[in-house]
């Protein structure tokens, strides 16, 4: 199968785009969360605030809408004194019948160094990281049901901090597998940093076809998919899966697959709970396991920021020939 | 005028001949084969030293883009194309703007035809007005307009009783159903073929099922309505057992496949590139194995370019929002002799799909090179080695997957109804 890893590199084998985790090898992967270490101590500072990306111009370019992910990559970016504009396309171009590259043209046209990018269809990132202009870096802030690589990143570094290594780690994604671009980064890496065992529990009308081949075991009932399990990683269920005929109810869902207190004792007793957000209470988890002390969901928030800093001024770095 | 084509290797899959000799054309027909008629006097000689001449080819799915879209390509264009291709009859699906469903349309159609200097176009009219899905088109009128055929393109149909009713009425004035299997719902705005590579590039899925169902249902249909009907533009190893199975309880069906579909699996694509955009989706690689033999074994009788030339707007974009289809004619010879190199063909069965089969399929006079035939020839040199770029190219449409790919093969001259249409 042909990598997109060759449009992500430089010459000099080091991260230019960010699009996605497939591709990557664990060098670059442990570099960024290195790397995102050290930027995790500038947050923590009372000023928060260091001059690496000084004078260079970042557009967030949101063609589907999202909150969370927009706020930690401007913040991200204000940290590292970069200028950043966020446009949120989903309601402006597009719907006045501007083409993708319309856009790209007339973005890049304002003398932009990156693009951050988030859109509804697969592989949009990749297409536009083809045709921007040599200079401009593009991080891709989750496309279609492809990757949504930073989400990753940011989880891998939590689980670092928890765990210290990926080695012998058996870790168990639950919920919409089909649909989720988080699942799909949390997948590669998870088997480029060498955990034990990726796990995808979840009913047959939300796996993708030969799921096995992305290198994951896959289990339809979470009693059995959470025996011996050290990361639960539970995924939103989105509403609109109920009018596709992808499942019943909310209420049969939880049955089945929702994360409760006593479905968490069957995991090992020292396992965390992840969970990308935003949560769907009594949907996919109780109050009482995303509140409770094995629950790492908002450690996971405060990384975001550190790992999309990182991310952002490795590729900026690595698209100047290492200025 | 009168022609003859000398030295070369004449190949006619009709009367299973393949020969070195000459071939002689007066008056638009072929009048000798191998022997010149008594007193034949050529005043224009081509020499066909090393090269094959054969049928011209037959072609069951050509989109012209005219009416309509000439934004993307014109009759003009497409009809040079088809001749640089060694084509020398069209099929044209009716899914153009307006849509292929009234006798004003196939006149105009007709008319260009005339105008760029390709007479052998066939219009396929619509199974249903503006190919909505919901009324019967006025078959009889179209077909006294000259359509030999009927289709729905990719076009859905409301409900398996407006198809038997329309297949019923087709019958009825014996025209052929030109059907394209494909079920909408279970496609649900698919647009790479369900497997590892869509799931590992998050691309929505089309399930092998969505032909197969589609196909299943038809074939019922046909023992209820007695409807002749070809299937046009297989893509999986479950439709040719399909096919297989209602071939031999002695349905009168034929079926062909996209030449592409013979080459090309889903892994082939590089990620996210658009000119592999095609429905039906390339399938696995087991598909396309199983594809090949039917072709082989006849289950699959012709193979077709299914020529789709876009604009460039049109493969601009993230995957899903590109448009399906590959710009074609002129890569299905190479392609063809590819797989005789690869010993999956003989030449001459290669040269039956393209010519006799479809011609046979279709009921009209082509596809063979039999005297007192219309003298529709292709010549081509089986050796010649050129690269697919801007200045060999002809359609309008650069959207292929192999653009700047080293070909073998090329038409040196095409010959329809007598007359030069193409001559390197």
């Amino acid at each position: 199968m042909a990598a997109i890893e060759n449009l992500q590199l430089n010459a000099q084998g080091k991260l230019q785009h960010f699009l996605s985790i497939e591709g990557l090898d664990q060098s670059l992967l442990t570099e960024i969360l290195d790397t995102a270490e050290s930027f995790a101590e500038v947050s923590k500072q009372s000023v928060k605030k260091i001059p690496l990306l000084r004078g260079k111009t970042i557009v967030n370019l949101f063609f589907e809408n999202s909150t969370r992910t927009r706020a930690t990559f401007e913040l991200a970016a204000t940290r590292l004194s970069a200028d950043i504009l966020s446009m949120n396309i989903a309601t402006s171009a597009t719907s006045k019948g501007e083409s993708l590259l319309d856009t790209i043209r007339n973005m890049e046209a304002m003398q932009v160094d990156m693009f951050v990018v988030r859109h509804s269809l697969s592989g949009a990132p990749h297409f536009i990281a083809q045709h921007v202009a040599d200079h401009i870096s593009v991080i891709n802030a989750g496309d279609g049901q492809h990757e949504h690589p930073t989400q990753a990143m940011l989880d891998m570094f939590t689980i670092r901090q928890v765990k210290q290594q990926f080695a012998g780690l058996r870790v168990a994604i639950v919920g919409d597998i089909l649909h989720s671009r988080v699942a799909r980064s949390q997948i590669h890496a998870l088997n480029i940093l060498g955990a034990e065992e990726v796990r995808v529990i979840a009913p047959k009308t939300l796996l993708p076809t030969d799921v096995e081949s992305l290198g994951v075991s896959v289990f339809n009932d979470l009693d059995n998919g959470l025996k011996n399990v050290d990361v639960i990683i539970m995924l939103r269920l989105q509403k609109e899966r109920m009018n596709s005929a992808l499942l019943p109810s909310e209420s049969e869902y939880f049955k089945c697959f929702g994360l409760s207190d006593e479905r968490l004792k069957i995991a090992n007793s020292d396992a965390i709970v992840m969970h990308p957000g935003p949560i769907n209470r009594g949907v996919e988890i109780s109050s009482s396991v995303a509140d409770g002390p094995q629950s790492v969901i908002l450690q996971q928030v405060s990384n975001g920021i550190a790992v999309r800093m990182a991310v952002m001024s490795m590729a900026m770095r690595n698209n100047e020939g290492g200025e | 005028m009168n022609i003859e084509i000398i030295n070369g290797r004449l190949i006619d899959p009709a009367s299973h001949l393949d020969k070195l000799g000459s071939l002689y054309i007066s008056a638009g027909k072929i009048v000798g084969v191998l022997n010149a008629p008594e007193g034949f006097q050529a005043e224009h000689t081509i020499d066909a030293q090393a090269q094959v001449v054969c049928p011209g080819f037959v072609d069951l799915a050509t989109h012209l883009r005219e009416p309509g879209q000439t934004h993307k390509a014109s009759i003009q264009s497409e009809t040079q194309a088809a001749a640089s291709a060694g084509f020398t009859s069209l099929c044209m699906p009716p899914d153009t703007n307006p849509v292929i469903d009234t006798a004003a349309v196939v006149e105009l159609i007709n008319d260009k035809a005339e105008q760029a200097g390709y007479p052998h176009i066939y219009p396929i009219a619509a199974l249903t007005r503006g190919l909505a899905g919901k009324e019967l088109s006025s078959m009889y009128s179209l077909k006294q307009a000259g359509c030999i055929a009927v289709s729905h393109a990719q076009a859905p149909i409301q409900s398996l009783l407006i198809l038997r009713r329309a297949m019923e009425y087709a019958a009825t004035h014996d025209l052929l159903l030109i059907y394209v299997p494909q079920e909408q719902a279970l496609i649900n705005n698919g647009c790479a073929h369900e497997g590892a590579m869509a799931s590992q590039y998050g691309l929505p899925s089309i399930p092998v099922a969505a032909e197969t169902i589609a196909l299943m249902q038809c074939i019922e249909l046909i023992e209820l309505t007695g409807c002749r009907v070809h299937f046009r533009g297989l893509s999986c190893a479950r439709s040719v057992v399909l096919i297989q199975k209602a071939k031999q309880a002695g349905l009168a069906i034929t079926a062909d496949i996209a030449m592409h579909h013979l080459h090309l699996i889903d892994t082939d694509m590089p990620p996210y590139d658009s000119s592999y955009h095609v429905l039906p989706p390339l399938r696995s690689a087991d598909d396309r194995d199983a594809l090949i033999k039917a072709v082989q074994e006849g289950v699959i009788d012709s193979i077709c370019s299914d020529h789709q030339p876009h604009d460039v707007d049109a493969k601009l974009g993230a995957f899903p929002e590109t448009e399906a289809g590959i710009s074609s004619l002129e890569t299905v010879l190479p392609l063809m002799l590819r797989l005789v190199a690869a010993k999956d063909l003989q030449l001459i069965e290669g040269i039956a799909k393209l010519s006799s089969a479809p011609a046979r399929t279709l009921g009209i006079e082509a596809g063979t090179l039999a005297v007192g035939v219309v003298a529709d020839v292709c010549i081509f040199d089986p050796e010649k080695e050129w690269q697919i770029n801007s200045s060999t190219w002809q359609s309008r449409g650069w959207n292929t997957p192999y653009w700047h790919t080293m070909m073998q093969g090329k038409v040196t001259q095409t010959i329809q109804a007598g007359k030069v249409i193409f001559s390197e």
